[in-house]
């Protein structure tokens, strides 16, 4: 199969997710919240697609909601990590001197600070009767507001590539303005760039997230997101007797190849 | 055969009889779920160092774990004064701790003068300073120690279960032990061993010298699933605590293996926050004071279902302090709150509450919500707190399931009182109610609901309080237990806690373990452990 194929099959397979995540309140059977009681860790079967967890939910209903969190708020959280990145690490790039060294130490402290230490000061902040929809947002913001230091050195080395690039210091000789090089000839050739680290960060925190809500943080109950059912597989032999409890697992790695596989094509074509 | 290759055989053959010794060699292999911090009987304060203590101390007198009665131990028979603060004992003679020095009443004095030294910081001493003042020991005869505290104690005999004798003349000091076992070897992080104690007084009904096991390796094991994948492979012949989904797995693969001791000592319960110095709106504060507002609450989960579906059946639906398996303190005569929401509908109307369009609202319009807090990482407790949460749905209560990291949750249990509502467990290790006076005092820093309070802010608190105090003083146990079942109803009419479950003790032990008879008291599996002996099954249950 050939390159071009195989992204328009992994770019296909990512908006019939979006699309049944999006949809989720038509496409799911049941309420995601609504408790079985009767039938806790069922098998799957024609009334329940993929069984339920030990609480009796509808597996199949709690996966596409949760795909709706993950998914929607994932990329939502990635643009504001790359849009953060791209204006600092850029402004770093571009000016250099005391404002790129002020940028760049800021950036390695940040990424010295343990993130997850973060976020529990953080999370243990915010007032406790938070609707779990807001905290599902909170959880995301978090993420994308201390997300960036990362993708901001990789803008940061990019930009000062360009920096000394013969036609910018030919746009600066012919008298070009500040503002009209950096919208004309800077950012149209940083866009791989970002794109490449936006694509990139939206896996990383959907897999954050996942990390977190296995820490009783993130996403609250009822509420589901692919990282709560993940904590299904937090014990090894209970996956073993009921292997559908795995179906979040290829979900997640379905998403997170596809995207990868999509990333070369934004850098080719950009 | 050239000599390599015999060493080689002779290797082989070594390795091979390992396992088997395991099997049949009389070395008993269960883990520790943590780091003993010390092997000093008088100042153990975590379960690692408990269980070792057990393992190893000689006392005075045992809790018999079975019958939940108190037995002659190291003395052969006690007295106490009728004022309740002196205590003689009547020694076993010819007695020799593990490394040969006799024991004696002067070890008794001894080892209750390090108990109550205040430099000495003794956890289990803590128990037995009932007043101002110091114990008196006094030694008549080398077989008699009399013991007069400052002040009366209740149930002071009991608390002779945790005191492990130390010899006032070994030089290995607090390494000489009268219990079945001693301490041979330990390699921090990693094991303790120990051999059996040549001296040990005890012998079986045949004359036999007990404890039958030669040893006993305590494997360092916090992880509870690799310990469980231990004792899968056999390297492990007991795991003391499972909880029900382990359990559930376990005997569906092997039933053998499985042992139910029966409903257990702690609880898992919910409760309001009741401190007036908590940040929360005042209507929320005047819902969570309501007496008709806490019983609907009971009244409206289902306890049943929590047990079935969170525990697999494993627990047993509590509805007071004390467990049904505490024989002695339990209050039979508590009624059962059934499950019934129409009931608790009734009870919030007669409060002032109403249901307008599936939505509970006080007398001021206001929607009923609350956030319920518990420890993230315990998946018991968040199931239980979703489970409540839709049984709370059903009369209009939205209830919002918040998980915090254990220090957050304590800091606002404890010092801001920032929150609403609480789900964490009560840790029962003792039987005697004395054990939660911290608990049910006002004044105590565990009254959770409205702790370290000045004054009693209720009349059955002020009630609870009086009676508490009247109990550690009765002259006699039924008297005392009499006081101790008026606390009980009053914390059933009022459920300050709300108790939900009792958890099963859920054991898992090897065929190949004989004499086990699980309790559901610590050491649970262990209790007996001198009579345990290892080797194959079928035989050994013919014996025993």
């Amino acid at each position: 199969m050939n390159t071009p194929k195989l992204r328009v099959i992994c770019a296909s397979v990512l908006c019939a997710i979006f699309v049944v995540g999006l949809f989720a309140g038509t496409v799911s059977p049941y309420p995601y919240a609504k408790q079985f009681r009767e039938r806790p860790n069922a098998a799957p079967s024609s009334t329940h697609l993929l069984g339920t967890d030990s609480l009796g939910r509808d597996l199949f209903a709690r996966l596409i909601y949760g795909t709706r969190v993950s998914l929607l708020l994932a990329p939502a959280a990635a643009l504001l990590a790359t849009l953060l990145a791209g204006i600092f690490g850029g402004l770093a790039g571009l000016v250099g001197g005391w404002c790129e060294k002020f940028i760049l130490a800021a950036t390695d402290l940040s990424m010295a600070i343990p993130l997850l230490f973060v976020l529990l000061a953080l999370r243990a902040l915010l007032p406790l009767d938070i609707s779990p929809v807001l905290s599902v947002i909170a959880t995301f913001a978090l993420l994308g507001l201390l997300g960036w230091p990362s993708s901001l050195r990789v803008v940061w080395a990019a930009t000062k590539n360009l920096r000394n690039c013969d036609f910018l210091l030919l746009a600066r000789a012919t008298g070009c303005g500040r503002w009209r090089m950096i919208v004309r000839h800077l950012l149209p050739n940083l866009r791989p760039v970002l794109f490449a680290q936006f694509w990139i960060s939206i896996p990383v925190f959907v897999l954050t997230e996942a990390t977190l809500s296995m820490l009783g943080l993130g996403v609250i109950e009822p509420l589901p997101s692919w990282g709560n059912l993940l904590r299904g597989l937090e014990d090894i032999s209970a996956v073993t007797a009921n292997p559908w409890r795995l179906t979040p697992l290829f979900l997640l790695a379905l998403v997170v190849i596809c995207f990868q596989l999509i990333l070369p094509a934004q850098e080719e074509t950009a | 055969m050239p000599s390599p290759l015999k060493n080689l055989a002779l290797t082989i053959l070594l390795a091979l009889a390992v396992p088997v010794r395991a099997q049949t060699g009389g070395e008993l292999h269960f883990c520790l779920h943590g780091e003993p911090k010390t092997f000093n009987p008088i100042l153990v304060d975590d379960e690692a160092s408990e269980n070792v203590r057990y393992l190893t101390g000689g006392v005075l007198i045992r809790l018999n774990r079975q019958t939940q009665a108190l037995e002659p131990a190291l003395s052969t028979s006690w007295k106490i004064s009728r004022d309740r603060r002196t205590i003689t004992f009547h020694l076993r003679k010819g007695i020799h701790f593990s490394d040969g020095t006799p024991f004696s009443s002067e070890d008794v004095a001894h080892t209750m003068r390090l108990l109550m030294d205040p430099e000495t910081h003794s956890p289990t001493g803590d128990a037995f300073r009932s007043g101002e003042g110091t114990a008196q020991v006094q030694t008549p005869a080398s077989d008699v120690a009399v013991i007069t505290f400052p002040a009366p104690i209740a149930g002071l005999e009991r608390l002779f279960d945790q005191v492990a004798v130390l010899s006032a003349h070994s030089p290995k000091k607090e390494m000489a032990v009268l219990g079945p076992f001693y301490v041979a070897d330990y390699k921090a992080g990693s094991y303790v061993l120990l051999q059996k104690n040549p001296n040990y007084w005890r012998h079986d009904a045949q004359g036999h010298a007990l404890p039958y096991i030669d040893s006993v390796r305590l494997d360092i094991q916090r992880n509870r699933d690799i310990e469980l994948l231990r004792f899968r492979r056999g390297e492990l012949q007991l795991i003391n605590r499972l909880d029900a989904e382990q359990f559930e797995r376990l005997q569906r693969e092997n039933p053998a293996v499985t042992r139910n001791a029966g409903t257990g000592l702690d609880a898992e319960e919910l409760w309001f926050n009741q401190s007036p110095a908590a940040p929360l709106p005042a209507s929320k504060k005047s819902w969570f004071g309501m007496t008709e507002f806490r019983k609907a609450i009971s009244m409206a989960i289902n306890r049943e279902d929590l047990c079935r579906v969170v525990y697999a059946g494993y627990a047993k639906p509590a509805y007071g302090p004390v467990s049904p398996s505490n024989h002695f303190w339990f209050n039979a005569h508590l009624e059962d709150p059934k499950y019934d929401p129409q009931g608790a509908l009734r009870l919030l109307a007669q409060a002032g509450f109403r249901l307008d369009n599936d939505t509970l609202k006080d007398r001021a319009g206001n929607r009923v919500e609350f956030t319920v807090v518990t420890n993230s990482g315990n998946a018991a407790r968040e199931k239980i707190a979703t489970m409540i949460q839709q049984d709370l749905s059903q009369v209009g209560i939205k209830v919002n399931v918040v998980t915090l990291d254990f220090p957050s949750l304590i800091e606002r249990m404890t010092r801001t009182f920032d929150y609403e509502a609480c789900i964490l467990g009560l840790v029962n290790t003792d039987l005697d109610p004395n054990g939660q006076m911290n608990v049910w005092l006002s004044s105590g820093e565990n009254h959770q609901w409205n702790p370290s309070q000045k004054s009693p802010a209720t009349a059955w608190e002020a009630e609870i309080d009086k009676v508490m105090r009247e109990q550690a003083t009765a002259p006699t146990e039924k008297e005392r237990k009499a006081k101790f079942d008026r606390v009980q109803q009053i914390a059933a009419e009022q459920q300050p806690f709300i108790y939900l479950i009792n958890k099963d003790v859920l054991l898992a032990v090897s065929p190949s373990v004989g004499g086990v008879a699980p309790v559901v008291l610590e050491p649970w599996g262990l209790w007996n452990v001198d009579t345990l002996r290892l080797g194959p099954a079928p035989e050994l249950g013919a014996q025993e």
